[in-house]
């Protein structure tokens, strides 16, 4: 094969991977839209506690701090398991999803944990609207984070097995969008939700 | 050679980046935190430092953990962002402006009378 074919292949499969990042990266952005829209609700639900109690008797923040911080390690040691991609290093790939993997299903194991402690106490969605927009929020980004782990999973697995391929280290790239974004709807979490939260009496 | 050009193009990656955010975004987070749990001033004056540190923080993580500030031109991904943050702006900031304007309208015995005229539907 000529330079010049070899060049145009590259340059061919290049614009792919890009169009696959950028209808990927669109997707997030919508997404963004769909949190905002529960932080709205949220904002405008958030007094309406229905005789209930309020986010300042509810949440406890040294548990969300543990909770913020395993999430925002996560998603640096998926930055980390990126840069092992790049340097084609399949054993610390798998090492680092491995490590973001665990630290993801730590932060969903202590989410489900808070949620069925309300849920005992008779919190629920269904005490108060405060409640019911709170666990839509909250539930939605967990929903996000379990379907990340579900993903990662497949992903570790497929690497494991066919190694880090062109097409794998795209979609370790997609991968890696999707989480890091997690963790920046999580910062407004963290700050709108239960900070606000306890400040308000 | 070129099959190197376009290898170093394809990545921007550095560990340098990645640690930074991290770092940073730590201490915004235990920065905001303590704000909260430790000082008692003005609520409005904490309200405003914690959102001004969650601002920054969403900066910090766009740019070292999202690359957005990477990208070349023609920037379609900022394009995206720029778009994404005025529907979300609009979204939210109307709903709470809308929101709070009519529970300020609706006094209580307005709606009083209101829950009741339903009652006896």
């Amino acid at each position: 094969m000529s330079e010049a074919t070899t060049l145009d292949l590259e340059k061919i499969e290049r614009e792919a991977t890009d169009k696959t990042l950028f209808g990927f990266w669109t997707y997030v952005m919508t997404d963004c839209v769909l949190f905002a829209s529960l932080f709205a609700t949220y904002a405008v639900l958030h007094g309406n506690t229905f005789g209930g109690p309020s986010g300042h008797e509810l949440f406890k923040l040294p548990y969300v701090l543990t909770e913020t911080m395993i999430l925002l390690t996560s998603s640096f040691t998926c930055g980390l398991a990126m840069l092992a991609a790049q340097a084609r290093d399949k054993k610390q790939v798998l090492i680092w999803l491995g490590v973001t993997f665990l630290l993801g299903a730590s932060f969903l194991g202590l989410e489900l944990s808070e949620f069925h402690k309300m849920v005992v106490e008779g919190n629920s969605w269904r005490r108060s609207g405060f409640l019911s927009s709170y666990f839509t929020l909250i539930g939605t980004h967990g929903l996000h984070i379990t379907f990340g782990l579900i993903w990662m999973a497949v992903a570790g697995w497929f690497t494991y097995a066919k190694g880090l391929t062109e097409s794998m280290r795209k979609r370790l790239t997609l991968l890696s969008i999707f989480w890091h974004f997690l963790d920046v709807v999580w910062i407004f979490i963290f700050t709108i939700v239960y900070l606000y939260g306890s400040l308000s009496v | 050679m070129r099959h190197k050009e376009i290898a170093i193009e394809e990545h921007q990656l550095s560990y340098g980046k990645y640690i930074f955010g991290f770092v940073a975004s730590v201490v915004l987070t235990l920065g905001s935190y303590v704000a909260v749990t430790k000082f008692t001033g003005d609520r409005n004056v904490i309200i405003a430092v914690i959102s001004s540190l969650a601002f920054i923080q969403f900066i910090v993580q766009m740019l070292f953990f999202l690359h957005i500030g990477e990208e070349k031109e023609p920037r379609w991904k900022q394009l995206v962002m720029w778009f994404m943050i005025f529907i979300v702006l609009l979204i939210v900031g109307g709903s709470i402006w809308i929101m709070n304007n009519l529970n300020y309208r609706m006094t209580p015995e307005q709606m009083d009378q209101y829950l009741k005229s339903q009652d006896s539907l």
